[in-house]
């Protein structure tokens, strides 16, 4: 009998995964058992998938063939490097989630849980089915069955309108960019009619379409991904699913879409013009910065993360377009920088706004409050939650020394190298657009304060807060394998590039690993200590021995006798919660700074108001220039079409008639 | 590799650090209320301020949380950070490596988030709007450094400060005009950074302008004290990263000894002087409007970004 | 690397950025007298710029345009826009049309543009000082950009003069300055402009009670 391969347990994962979720079928009489039982083994089954993953990185490749679908069209599946990475970020991040999903989900919130059940484990397979698919009919059998699985996620509280919408939204932008990939597929197979990865790697395509397949899998796996503009379903997509939900899709689904586009950019297309590497930048970057002015003046604590998740997606579509810049002109080191931080940004982003994600669940259930004007103080009841939360906002600002931090250290490396391009605007242009990211990280970390500090300090802003609790011991131990996963990317980035290296080298045939192996594991030097170091265990040593030696020097020599009174605040006697900064209020700045990036309706309110309200709705302006004249046009054309329905079964025989008819003389041998 | 030399040099740092940087504030407070005609403090005044804060009792506000006593620790060790990695003596420090330039902003942001949260914890509306216009300041000021630190380390090829300055102080001499550009830009940033005239005041109590003391009014006690001295901290920090990115002659290389012995005095002497350049220019300023602060920081954002231009226009192609 | 550049090209460069500096901070300045300040600072570093040139190359015309611009452009020119400014008793307030911060990022891709632009051609220049030439360009395009976006007529007026201080930065770094009959000619015209120009000055406020150039949209036939 032959051994059994990572890429057959891999099998047997996703396997398991549709198994747990049918158990679920025939348990859902019993949601208790499907809680304390199936969620948990679906996150065991998530962590082998991730250990799974991590000895796949620098094996060799490994291929299958699986006899199901059409006759003479079996799925062919392949473990490479490239799939190896997401698949451990799919395994670690979703053994958490499930675990948490596990004291998550309860009877009587939504469908029936059995039925919840089967979505979110077919919603996993099927994530590890597309990221081991090796060719197109396989990927976009995978592909859309994670679309629909997720689908059903998103509208499982489908009695709410709102949510119905958003739904409907995220199935349309879904679909749109599946034929797009399905175009780029069918674009990269040059007419050859062999749709396997491995026959679009043989075909040499002509530049220009070469761009037309990259920029067919830009727009659809961007469609995926909430690249700007075809963003609008995220924001509301996400906060509609319930939170484990939202976590699985920001964590996970979004990062498959990248393990498309890098697919196709660097594996399948077999080419790359520096142009490319432009467009993705200059989309990253608007992404980007709108992701994160929008993140920064939401009020629903659900959209906010939303919009940071836009956010991280721009980051990361800047770090692919350098790689590509890179990869075009041969300077493959710095393009193994670049690539190394987009990979590392999809693991630090996996966990950390998973974990965020998470954290917003747990207030919600403790609450029922989503919006931010409705919370505060939360620290107090759920030290648990908060102090988890904190690891994810630190993480998320970017800041030292956690998980965000390392890669977008990475990713400024790599934009210190730019003058280096052959090119003479590129060489400029680039260095500037470091300076867009420098902006968008200090701004990640305004929005992600007012998240923290609206929902988790201050006084609470409603009396029914303080019935809040904690998280129950299953969501503590998920939030807290997040935070791990968090810290431990933050402060062994050395060790962990090593292993990564493996998917860079096979992309570029260049990779970091000798640079980074000279030095001692505790450092991170991507090209040379006197370049450039980051000793993350150093750095939160220096900073741990000051405040635990300071704190007890402190007490030594002075004491330690603490008072409690009233808060001073200058001696002002009114001091209700009210008085606190609202979500709106905390983000006026930045409505002010950048009034024109924002669509804004307000009321303010006059001298003479018995009752003065304030109110302010800030909507996206793409919605009205792009999304509502598209959807006119396409109202117009469809009351033309209706036309033709008269509603006599005549007529519409006639069409038929003619139809056939037209198609006998057109299609001729 | 680490030489003993090098690590008690390193420590010989810190303590410096620690001890000299309540002076440097006192030093400016004290040119300012000369140059603004009043009867000026004692120079030790920071001191016997730290001294009597540190003896009094802690009087928390009943709705604190464990971040708000927290945050003053992680605060402060930050700020000591900051200062072991900056050379201000010698550019043998075995701590450097731990975080270069980048890394360095990074520190300053995390000292500014738990600042701003902490700021946060009380609920009170002093607080929220301390917490949220340090944001402002800072989401503005950070990038400004990170072009800043961009600009230097093209020149020097590297982000690690202790290049960098041995790359200024001991090669050849070479005009770099971008760094004219960078050196006003991290000017400005280190006014709004630390508090100072035209972003805030740092002796003001009056409600609408402040930003630093806004955030720190809940504070007592030896909370109050770690974060007096954390400011004095930065204040020399930056200090520090502006000797070393723009003044580095006479921090010393690794194993100079005499060189080191020079670096002491000459450190004095620099400190000095740019206390007093700082009390100087603090005083022909007036307060900025909050609004006007993004105008302020915008200008530094984008003269770094023009030396960064300048940088690969002017000294990149010969 | 940058080793190989000689101090002077190196003093050349490094006022060449002082230039493009103040050009900046003519941007941002929201007072029309330090406006003015800063222009005759930018001609200064001009002269010091055309001085080091001089002194380098060796070249007698050199020497007196240098001198051309000390008197012209740092003193006579500042000091007849500062009567005329305290004569008009003009508000001492820069009104621009366009925020500052959005044209000082208008001023940016501009330079972006311009040091571009310049690139190829300053290859084919032989001059010790050609990266300069971007530099130039981009004064004049900044100097260009303060013209559009200020109401004030005497604001536009010192854009008009900054840009021929470009221009003119061009000329040194590109070619050793132009032959001495087109300086001579040049600095003559900007001397009568100003004159003029302050002398419509008077005639505009007469007529309008203003120097907002905004009035003068009224005079358009109908």
């Amino acid at each position: 009998m032959m051994p059994l391969l990572a890429i057959d347990l891999l099998l047997l994962a996703a396997g398991l995964w549709a198994v747990i979720g049918l158990a679920g079928l025939l348990a859902s009489r019993q949601p208790r058992l499907i809680a304390r039982v199936l969620f948990p083994l679906g996150a065991l089954v998530g962590l082998g998938v991730g250990l799974i993953g991590l000895t796949a990185l620098g094996a060799n490749t490994q291929t299958a063939v699986l006899a199901i679908g059409l006759p003479d069209l079996p799925f062919h599946l392949r473990l490479d490097n490239l799939a190896a990475i997401f698949i451990l970020l799919l395994g670690f991040v979703s053994a958490g989630i499930s675990i948490y999903a596990a004291g998550y989900f309860r009877d009587g919130e939504g469908p029936s849980p059995g039925l919840l059940n089967l979505e979110y484990h077919l919603f996993l397979a099927s994530m590890l089915m597309v990221l081991l698919a090796d060719d197109a009919y396989a990927f976009m059998v995978a592909w859309e069955t994670m679309a629909l699985s997720s689908f059903f996620l998103v509208t499982t509280n489908h009695r709410h309108e709102e949510i119905r919408q958003a739904g409907y939204l995220y199935l349309l932008i879904a679909h749109i960019g599946a034929i797009a990939i399905l175009l780029s597929f069918g674009v990269m197979t040059s007419g050859s009619g062999d749709y396997s990865f491995a026959g679009m790697r043989a075909q040499a395509l002509s530049p220009f379409w070469g761009s037309v397949a990259f920029l067919l899998a830009l727009f659809g796996f961007g469609a995926k991904a909430g690249l700007l503009p075809v963003h609008v379903w995220l924001p509301e997509a996400h906060p509609a699913a319930p939170s484990p939900v939202s976590a699985l899709m920001s964590g996970v689904m979004l990062k498959t879409a990248i393990y498309g586009l890098l697919r196709v950019s660097f594996d399948l297309v077999g080419m790359t013009l520096w142009w490319w590497g432009v467009v993705a930048l200059a989309v990253g970057l608007a992404t980007a910065l709108f992701g994160v002015l929008y993140a920064t003046v939401q009020s629903d604590m659900k959209r906010l993360l939303a919009y940071s998740s836009i956010e991280n997606i721009g980051l990361l579509a800047v770090g692919i377009g350098l790689a590509l810049l890179f990869h075009s002109y041969q300077m493959e080191a710095l393009a193994a920088l670049a690539l190394t931080a987009v990979f590392y940004h999809c693991l630090a982003h996996a966990g950390f706004k998973s974990l965020l994600f998470l954290c917003t669940g747990s207030v919600l259930h403790a609450t029922s409050h989503r919006s931010l004007g409705k919370l505060g103080g939360l620290i107090g009841p759920m030290p648990w939650v908060a102090w988890l939360a904190l690891a994810g906002v630190i993480a998320g600002a970017g800041l030292p020394p956690l998980s965000g931090f390392v890669s977008e250290w990475l990713l400024l490396q790599a934009f210190l190298f730019s003058p280096g391009l052959p090119h003479s605007w590129l060489n400029m242009v680039v260095p500037v657009a470091a300076a867009a990211v420098a902006l968008v990280a200090a701004l990640a970390g305004f929005a992600l304060v007012k998240f923290y500090g609206i929902i988790f300090l201050g006084q609470m802003r409603d009396p029914g807060l303080k019935e809040a609790h904690d998280a129950g011991p299953l969501e503590k131990l998920g939030l807290l394998w997040l935070a791990a996963l968090t810290l431990l990317l933050g402060v062994l980035p050395g060790t962990l590039i090593l292993r990564l290296d493996a998917a860079t080298r096979q992309l570029l045939g260049k990779g970091l690993a000798e640079r980074i192996a000279e030095n001692g594991w505790w450092m991170l030097a991507p090209i040379s200590p006197a370049q450039a170091s980051y000793e993350p265990m150093i750095f939160l040593a220096i900073i741990a021995a000051t405040l635990l030696l300071g704190r007890w020097l402190v007490h030594r020599l002075y004491h330690g006798r603490v008072r409690r009174t009233p808060a001073w605040d200058c001696g002002y006697h009114f001091q209700g919660p009210r008085a606190q900064d609202t979500a709106e209020g905390f983000s006026q700045p930045i409505r002010r700074i950048f009034e024109p990036m924002f669509r804004m309706t307000r009321h303010f309110p006059t001298i003479r108001d018995r009752a003065p309200t304030y109110s302010v709705k800030v909507e996206d302006h793409l919605w009205y220039w792009l999304y509502l004249p598209i959807a006119r046009l396409v109202n117009a054309l469809s009351t033309l079409i209706t036309r033709l329905q008269g509603g006599r079964i005549a007529a519409y025989l006639m069409y038929s008639f003619v139809t056939l008819i037209l198609l006998l003389l057109v299609a001729r041998p | 590799m680490i030489s003993l030399t090098g690590l008690l040099g390193q420590l010989f740092a810190i303590a410096l650090a620690l001890m000299l940087a309540p002076l440097l504030t006192g030093w400016v407070n004290q040119c300012r209320a000369w140059l603004q005609n009043r009867s000026a403090p004692p120079l030790l005044q920071p001191y016997y301020m730290l001294h009597k804060l540190f003896h009094k009792d802690v009087v928390l506000a009943e709705g604190a949380s464990s971040l708000f006593r927290a945050a003053p620790f992680i605060v402060f060790g930050c700020m000591v950070l900051a200062c072991a990695i900056i050379p201000s003596l010698s550019t043998d420090l075995p701590f450097a490596p731990a975080a270069d330039a980048l890394a360095l902003v990074g520190v300053f942001g995390l000292a500014r988030i738990f600042i701003a949260l902490a700021a946060m914890d009380i609920g009170t509306a002093f607080g929220s709007l301390g917490g949220r216009r340090e944001m402002l300041v800072g989401f503005l000021a950070e990038p400004a450094l990170l072009m800043v630190i961009f600009t230097m380390a093209m020149i020097a090829q590297s982000t690690s400060l202790a290049t960098i300055v041995e790359t200024l102080a001991h090669r050849e001499m070479i005009i770099y005009p971008s760094i004219a550009f960078a050196g006003i830009a991290f000017t400005f940033v280190s006014f709004a950074e630390n508090a100072r005239v035209p972003v805030d005041n740092p002796a003001t109590h009056l409600e609408l302008t402040m930003i630093h003391e806004a955030m720190i009014l809940e504070y007592s006690g030896r909370h109050l004290a770690l974060i007096e001295w954390a400011a004095s901290l930065k204040l020399y920090a930056y200090s520090c990263l502006g000797l070393a990115l723009f003044f580095p002659w006479g921090i010393a290389e690794r194993d100079n000894f005499l060189a080191m012995s020079a670096a002491l005095p000459l450190l004095f002497v620099k400190l000095t002087i740019g206390g007093m350049l700082l009390a100087l220019l603090e005083t022909i300023n007036a307060k900025v409007r909050i609004f006007r602060v993004p105008e302020f920081l915008g200008t530094a954002f984008l003269l770094a970004v023009l030396g960064l231009l300048v940088r690969l226009l002017l000294e990149t192609r010969v | 690397m940058s080793a190989a550049i000689p101090l002077h090209a190196q003093l050349i460069n490094l006022f060449a950025a002082v230039i493009l500096l103040l050009a900046f901070a003519m941007l941002a300045q929201r007072r029309v007298l330090q406006l003015i300040n800063l222009f005759a600072l930018q001609g200064l570093t001009l002269f010091l710029s055309t001085l080091v040139m001089a002194v380098k190359i060796d070249q007698m015309h050199l020497y007196y345009s240098a001198a051309l611009t000390l008197t012209l452009k740092a003193v006579l020119l500042p000091w007849i826009l500062h009567r005329l400014v305290r004569k008009l008793h003009v508000k001492n307030e820069v009104e621009p049309l366009i925020n500052i911060p959005t044209t000082m990022l208008i001023g940016l891709g501009l330079v972006v543009i311009a040091f571009n632009v310049a690139l190829p051609i300053s290859q084919l220049s032989s001059t010790i000082a050609r990266g300069t030439l971007g530099i130039a360009l981009a004064t004049v395009m900044l100097a260009f950009l303060m013209m559009i976006t200020r109401r004030k007529a005497i604001t536009q007026v010192v854009g008009f003069l900054a840009m021929e201080n470009g221009l003119f930065l061009a000329a040194t770094s590109a070619t050793y300055g132009m032959p001495m009959v087109v300086e001579l000619g040049i600095a003559l015209d900007v001397l009568v402009g100003v004159i003029i120009l302050g002398v419509f000055f008077f005639q505009i406020r007469d007529q309008f009670d203003s120097l907002d150039i905004h009035h003068m949209e009224k005079l358009k036939e109908h």
